[in-house]
């Protein structure tokens, strides 16, 4: 009996090996993409193999400081990036970043000027990026717990009624901009005394803290297994589509306002499918389907003109002039600011 | 009796802690509803979807491609090493047994980053260098297990069986083979629970797009609730069961004859 | 002649081991040993001493002691009213602790995150009889119950191995010249079954000692083990050296915890799960 056990174990090998090699050989031509988690409709991916006949390696990380380390690490190169202002400052900087030619991309045209002139902070000469999604971070609360009028400020974060039912950001920059603008400082601070006050803030409120997350918050608030959390917005939206008593709130002391966008990294192999990809996902068709899947603010105007009312005026997903006006967007840190900011995230932790 | 009786129930007790979370997620992979804790129905959608998910098929044929080569590999190249390390001298057996313990005693973490660094520098992460990670930490399992059944076998038998003019193969063959195969098994059994249950090695050593069930679901986990992940439980666990049932079945039957 | 042919048989695994496990560990060694210019230095095996790495390192050992002595306490009974049932297969003892091993390690960790979440199963129970909600999950205590839940096996299996093995003749003798129950416990049984509980506990506690995913998964971000902060050096903060570095402070541990194991394990004969 076993021997039989062991001779179907062996087919069932010969048999994977086969299908192994069904699978790789579609026609050689592969594009290798690393982008955020939950960043992309899957079914616009599979719908891009179909019409080009390219192979798509996706891979998806979960903060940018990850993103760097798998790009950096050299061990897997990527054709096509993609991910947020300072850390695509960060590595124009250190000459990683590849012009994309425009030309090659008709669709181009449906990005919003205005959005390409914010993206100015980090691509003064706009050639190396293609703005992909932008918005804000705020505070998603659970309306019948939490009363809109507390979330005007980010100290309700503080509050112990909330206690074990507060979601933080599992990532250092979005964690500590809410205590630094709490304190009224930027959230592009690398003085140290600021930043340890930032620190001591966020240890007297790890009591409180349910846990810090990221791409689980959305589902975490729709269950109702929290009352507050820090999100981006359209991790808002997202679990807003989830469940009914869900309001998003950008506080008045400012917050964080984030343009995403892809860009083509020095290690890319194939820069022409590169950006057959970035036209395509400019293309209004797929940029509707990501933007049904991802729900943040898209900078695509295709997309945006073609949307019913009520979800352009929803100030969760588009912010309005005000809020925009009252954030901030992240400027890149020197090494000695990144190395203590990773320190002081490490002190959070081990409190 | 008293005593009997709080076994029993002691046993129940752990018994419904190993299996309590897996029941869970059977019950849950047929509830019609998102939720987790209304019931919404009987349905089967899950298991359609399931089978409809690419990332979840990739992942469920990529397990099986890595677990399946790196134990059979691990299984031959594990067996001839056990053959030769039991007739080597003392020292080089004990220096070969030391290397062997490496892989099995160090923290998961350990190897894989220790492997990635040694992949980073010569070549590119991939399906290739995954597969080079479990078959390393396979084959221990494999010579430990065939090991003291080679240390078993009558080495009188074997020497007749030569003198008496049969080639060192075919005496091999006839005498040691078959005292050593249950060990053979087991070490592959061995290696292939371990390479189906490791997700430390694969997390450090994979590429871009080379997803095991354990990294996907690492990935997947964090991305919401997605019932299909539950009719994957479900599926995962009766391949399990009936896997080692009918290895159970047989192993046992076979004891009954010998007996 | 045929002796020496034989030991050509590992050959194979010889170039295996020299490839795949030595030289790893020597580009481990070589990292932790530089910096970024790759000049030598001590400095990123001495960071164990930074408090927040000496803090974590020690939150490690609190909770692969804690959840080492956890598993203990639970699976010797279980071997031993295992044992007692003088089952026919052995093998079916070990097959009813290996089939949850077969399910992803993931999944079973989904499955506690649905029971012990502040709205899941346990809470909603909880709710129903009119208790108070409690939070279960995302603490420090999750964790050590996550890696008692992964590792519980392998503390059962070795210490039934062992127990299994003990001739029953030799009990039944000691009862004949008027040995008590708690002298053949303490006098046969536990001396034998001694080699299972050490081997039970370096299967339990390494892994424990040096997990990172169960931490992630069911300490919300909030436990921040050694593993974890070695995993952040090499994931996120892209710093090799430092990371390298406090691995092999962790590799020291995990020998010092073998070789005072082993220093107590007489019969020096490990126990294989299978």
């Amino acid at each position: 009996m076993k021997n039989r056990l062991f001779f179907f174990s062996l087919l069932l090998f010969i048999l994977s090996v086969f299908m192994g090699c069904g699978n790789s050989t579609k026609n050689g031509e592969t594009l290798t993409i690393l982008n955020y988690g939950k960043y992309f409709d899957p079914e616009a991916l599979k719908l891009f193999e179909e019409e080009t006949g390219i192979q798509v390696d996706y891979e998806e990380y979960e903060s940018p400081e990850e993103m760097y380390t798998k790009y950096k690490a050299g061990s897997i190169d990527y054709d096509l990036l993609c991910t947020s202002d300072y850390m695509i400052q960060k590595l124009i900087g250190e000459g990683e970043v590849l012009e994309i030619n425009y030309d090659s991309i008709p669709n181009y045209q449906n990005i919003s000027q205005s959005i390409i002139d914010a993206s100015a902070a980090f691509d003064p000469t706009h050639c190396y990026t293609l703005p992909y999604f932008y918005g804000t971070v705020g505070i998603l609360y659970n309306t019948d717990e939490v009363n809109a009028k507390e979330t005007d400020t980010w100290n309700v974060l503080w509050d112990k009624k909330y206690g074990g039912k507060i979601i933080m950001e599992n990532s250092v920059r979005d964690c500590f901009l809410v205590p630094l603008k709490q304190l009224g400082y930027s959230l592009n601070s690398t003085d140290k005394t600021k930043l340890n006050e930032a620190l001591q803030m966020l240890t007297e409120q790890k009591p409180l803290v349910y846990a810090y997350f990221v791409d689980e918050t959305g589902d975490e608030m729709a269950a109702g297994n929290a009352a507050l959390s820090v999100v981006y917005s359209g991790e808002a939206a997202y679990a807003q589509s989830l469940a009914d008593n869900l309001a998003y709130s950008v506080p008045k002391e400012g917050s964080n306002l984030w343009i995403d966008s892809w860009f083509i990294p020095k290690t890319c192999k194939n820069q022409k499918n590169a950006e057959k990809f970035l036209d395509f996902l400019c293309r209004e068709d797929i940029a509707a389907m990501n933007f049904d899947y991802v729900y943040y603010a898209t900078p695509n105007t295709a997309v945006y003109d073609n949307l019913e009312d009520s979800v352009k005026n929803d100030t969760t997903i588009f912010p309005d002039q005000a809020t925009i006006d009252n954030c901030e967007v992240y400027i890149a840190l020197d090494e000695e600011s990144t190395n203590l900011y990773n320190q002081l995230w490490k002190e959070l932790k081990s409190n | 009796m008293v005593k009997k009786i709080s076994g029993r129930i002691y046993l129940t007790i752990i018994f419904l802690f190993l299996y309590l979370p897996i029941l869970v997620l059977i019950v849950l992979s047929f509830n019609n509803s998102k939720s987790r804790v209304i019931w919404g129905g009987f349905t089967g959608k899950w298991y359609v979807s399931m089978f409809q998910n690419e990332t979840i098929m990739e992942a469920f044929i990529t397990t099986l491609q890595i677990t399946l080569t790196a134990s059979v590999l691990a299984t031959i190249i594990g067996t001839l090493a056990a053959i030769g390390i039991q007739a080597m001298r003392r020292r080089g057996k004990a220096i070969l047994l030391g290397a062997t313990n490496i892989p099995l005693l160090n923290a998961d973490i350990v190897t894989g980053i220790s492997m990635m660094l040694l992949f980073v520098r010569f070549t590119k992460l991939g399906f290739s260098t995954v597969l080079i990670a479990h078959l390393t930490f396979d084959i221990p399992y494999v010579i430990l297990n065939v090991l003291p059944k080679l240390n078993q076998t009558s080495k009188s038998a074997y020497e007749a069986a030569l003198d008496l003019g049969a080639t060192p193969l075919y005496a091999f063959y006839k005498i040691v083979w078959p005292d050593i195969l249950p060990g053979v098994l087991s070490g592959f059994l061995m290696a292939v629970t371990m390479s189906l249950d490791d997700f430390s090695i694969t997390y450090f050593t994979k590429g871009a797009g080379v997803n095991t069930l354990s990294t996907m679901l690492y990935t997947e986990l964090r991305k919401g609730i997605k019932p299909e992940l539950y009719a994957l439980s479900t599926l995962l666990f009766g391949i399990a069961l009936v896997l080692l049932l009918v290895m159970n079945i047989g192993s046992s039957r076979k004891n009954e004859i010998n007996n | 002649m045929h002796r020496f042919k034989r030991q050509f048989l590992s050959g194979p695994y010889i170039i295996w081991v020299i490839g795949f496990v030595l030289l790893p560990i020597l580009m481990i060694l070589y990292y932790g040993i530089t910096d970024s210019s790759g000049s030598v230095t001590l400095e990123n095996i001495t960071a164990i001493a930074n408090p927040v790495h000496l803090k974590s390192l020690f939150l490690s050992l609190k909770m692969a002691l804690l959840c080492t002595v956890i598993c203990l306490i639970l699976s010797y009974p279980v071997a031993m009213i295992l044992n007692s049932l003088h089952l026919k297969h052995q093998s079916f003892v070990v097959f009813i602790f290996v089939l949850p091993m077969w399910m992803n390690c993931m999944l079973r960790v989904l499955a506690w995150q649905l029971l012990l979440s502040n709205n899941g199963i346990f809470n909603t129970i909880l709710d129903t009889i009119g208790l108070p909600k409690l939070q279960l999950l995302y603490t420090p205590s999750t964790v050590v119950f996550g890696m008692v839940y992964d590792f519980l096996p392998f503390m059962i299996l070795p210490i039934y191995n062992a127990m299994d093995r003990i001739r029953t003749d030799i009990i039944d003798a000691a009862r004949d010249l008027g040995a008590s129950q708690l002298q053949i416990f303490m006098k046969i049984i536990f001396p034998l079954t001694i080699s299972g509980v050490l081997s039970g506990i370096i299967m339990v506690f390494v892994p424990a000692l040096t997990s990172f995913v169960i931490s992630n998964l069911l300490g919300g971000g909030k436990v921040l083990l050694i593993g974890n902060v070695i995993e952040q050096e090499f994931m996120q903060n892209m710093d090799w050296n430092m990371g390298s570095g406090l691995s092999i402070v962790l590799m020291i541990f995990v020998i010092a915890s073998m070789a005072f194991m082993n220093s107590h394990n007489k019969d020096g004969e490990g126990t294989a799960v299978w």
